[in-house]
């Protein structure tokens, strides 16, 4: 069984609280990134703040949470966050939350192999049968990536959100086991047929 | 839809911590209850301990590696013992242990009807992939009852269990979905 | 040949050991980002967990160890330059039966295929026979993990339980052995 957590930009890390609590503000001051991963207003967190949620919530090591930090392979470096909750364990279920701070890294095809990670670890080790995202209208370049990974639209919830004098949708996106499955022969197997 | 939670013979219920902790301090004065359902030796706890123990399970609410029932009688209502299922979510596999506390009620079915509602709940309520139990050597009763259900015989751990001086195996079993789905089929033409 | 002065913990090339609080935390958290291992190691979901969270988990553990009293952990440490290496347990004992699990890993790829698996489980099993007395132990392993079936089988374990298609990875179900070894058996080859 070959390493799950590497893809061929990025590899999934631990989600370091301290790390984290101190890339998460200055990634937030950053409006633009702030205003595509979030639908309110919200004040900047210290990282104070920011810090004692994420121990708690990530030190749980709950079976509907799932963290991870994001680092480019090439030098190791820190570039975003990614998150996985599982809605309803009978379901089999969950939403994906991800987030590349470091804008260096935007259009250059790295949302694409996180998700391809992330969605190889849903599918293959904690057994999900569909994954499933939130993404606005006004963020295209984070839809194509997504379309990409193989997730497909699903609906949208119109003019939900209110930014900068206009209306925008709120767009559902899916992805079943099946699909996935299809397009990504299991690591295993790639072994095997090499042999 | 049928009731998932009505067999021929009993149905399952939620009973309140008082209720559960006052039949299983009864219960365990039964040694041959206790060594028939647990490897732990034999004890004997408080009505208090128990009913807090209890309590405290049902503290964080729902669950969904673990779901405790009570078991009743259809015919008198009658309290008569528990089942419990406990859920590996990752791998889609239950485990189950029951027991009748109520001595009255052994060899009649009971057992067998307590295990086919819990199949049912688990392969078609929780659609789960697999059902696993264990049991001792020395309670072929249960083998039996359970091989009835569709439970297939898995492994022995040889002599894990020493009582009364002797050495017994535990016994291992299980039934896939797909085989609980096929006895269904084979069940109603 | 089983006499007092014979030791527990000291090994050729390894040897058994605590925790190292300050330089442990480290070195597995570097293990928990190889999935490879960890799905060899444990049944549970491979989660990559920063040296602090190893260091809160470290302290739950002995507080288990503690107050349950029928675990026993050991850290792995290479002879050389005492590095961590790996770990053993025994686990899930029931006194009053005399049985128990064993847990054995070694962490970094460089370091298996050197013979120190055979030698700590060498060591765990005297320490789980001669010292804990125990009538039989238990090892868990999944069909796909065929290096620790290979292992077990060297020492005479016996496969008892086949749960079918118990597990699930990698886009398909696997089956989960159980092996057992009796102290007797254990004796008569040693």
């Amino acid at each position: 069984m070959k390493d799950i957590f590497t893809g061929k930009l990025v590899r999934l890390s631990a989600f370091d609280p301290e790390e984290m609590s101190k890339a998460f503000p200055r990634w937030n001051r950053n409006s633009e990134y702030f205003r595509l991963l979030n639908s309110s207003a919200r004040p900047m967190q210290s990282s104070k703040a920011a810090s004692k949620w994420m121990e708690e919530e990530v030190s749980a090591m709950s079976l509907e949470s799932y963290y991870f930090s994001i680092r480019a392979l090439e030098d190791n470096k820190l570039i975003g966050e990614i998150g996985l909750d599982v809605a309803n364990w009978p379901g089999r279920e969950a939403f994906v939350g991800l987030g590349i701070g470091e804008t260096e890294y935007w259009s250059k095809g790295y949302g694409t192999d996180v998700m391809n990670v992330l969605l190889r670890f849903a599918f293959t080790e904690i057994n999900l049968r569909r994954v499933s995202l939130g993404v606005f209208e006004y963020n295209p370049r984070a839809i194509r990536s997504y379309e990409k990974a193989g997730f497909r639209h699903e609906g949208r919830l119109r003019r939900l959100l209110n930014r900068e004098g206009r209306r925008w949708d709120n767009l559902f996106m899916g992805i079943l086991r099946e699909e996935w499955l299809e397009l990504n022969v299991p690591v295993a197997a790639e072994a095997a047929v090499g042999t | 839809m049928k009731d998932l939670f009505r067999g021929e013979l009993v149905r399952f219920t939620l009973e309140e911590p008082e209720v559960r902790a006052k039949a299983e301090a009864y219960w365990q004065r039964d040694t041959e209850f206790n060594r028939l359902a647990d490897s732990e030796p034999s004890q004997l706890s408080s009505e208090k301990k128990i009913k807090e123990w209890f309590e405290k399970q049902s503290e964080n609410g729902f669950e969904p590696q673990r779901y405790s029932f009570s078991v009743r009688t259809l015919e008198e209502d009658k309290h008569i013992g528990f089942l419990g299922v406990w859920v590996d979510l990752i791998h889609s596999e239950a485990w189950v242990g029951l027991g009748i506390g109520e001595r009255e009620f052994w060899s009649k079915g009971y057992g067998s009807d307590m295990m086919k509602l819990c199949q049912q709940y688990v392969f078609a309520e929780l659609g789960l992939q697999r059902l696993s139990l264990g049991l001792f050597e020395y309670n072929p009763r249960a083998l039996r009852s359970y091989e009835k259900c569709g439970f297939r015989l898995e492994g022995r751990s040889r002599k894990e269990i020493l009582r009364e001086g002797k050495r017994y195996d535990s016994l291992w079993m299980g039934i896939l979905r797909e085989e609980w789905l096929q006895m269904q089929n084979g069940e109603n033409p | 040949m089983f006499d007092i002065q014979t030791q527990l913990f000291e090994g050729q090339d390894i040897r058994f050991g605590p925790i190292d609080h300050e330089k442990d935390p480290e070195i597995e958290s570097k293990w928990t980002h190889d999935s490879e291992f960890m799905r060899m190691m444990d049944t549970a979901p491979a989660r990559p967990m920063s040296a602090a969270m190893i260091k809160k988990q470290y302290e739950k553990l002995e507080k288990q160890i503690e107050e349950s009293k029928n675990l026993y952990h050991f850290m792995i440490r290479a002879q050389a330059d005492d590095r961590l290496i790996g770990i053993a347990e025994v686990q899930r004992i029931e006194w009053a039966n005399g049985n128990g699990f064993l847990r054995l890993g070694i962490g970094a790829a460089e370091d298996r295929g050197k013979g120190y698996g055979i030698q700590a489980l060498q060591m765990l099993l005297r320490f789980a026979f001669a010292e804990l007395n125990l009538f039989r132990v238990s090892a868990a392993v999944p069909e796909y993990n065929e290096a620790a079936i290979a292992l077990v089988k060297k020492f005479d374990f016996v496969q008892e339980v086949c749960r079918r298609k118990s597990l699930e990875r990698d886009g398909r179900r696997w089956d989960f052995y159980f092996f057992g070894l009796l102290n007797d058996e254990w004796r008569a080859r040693a």
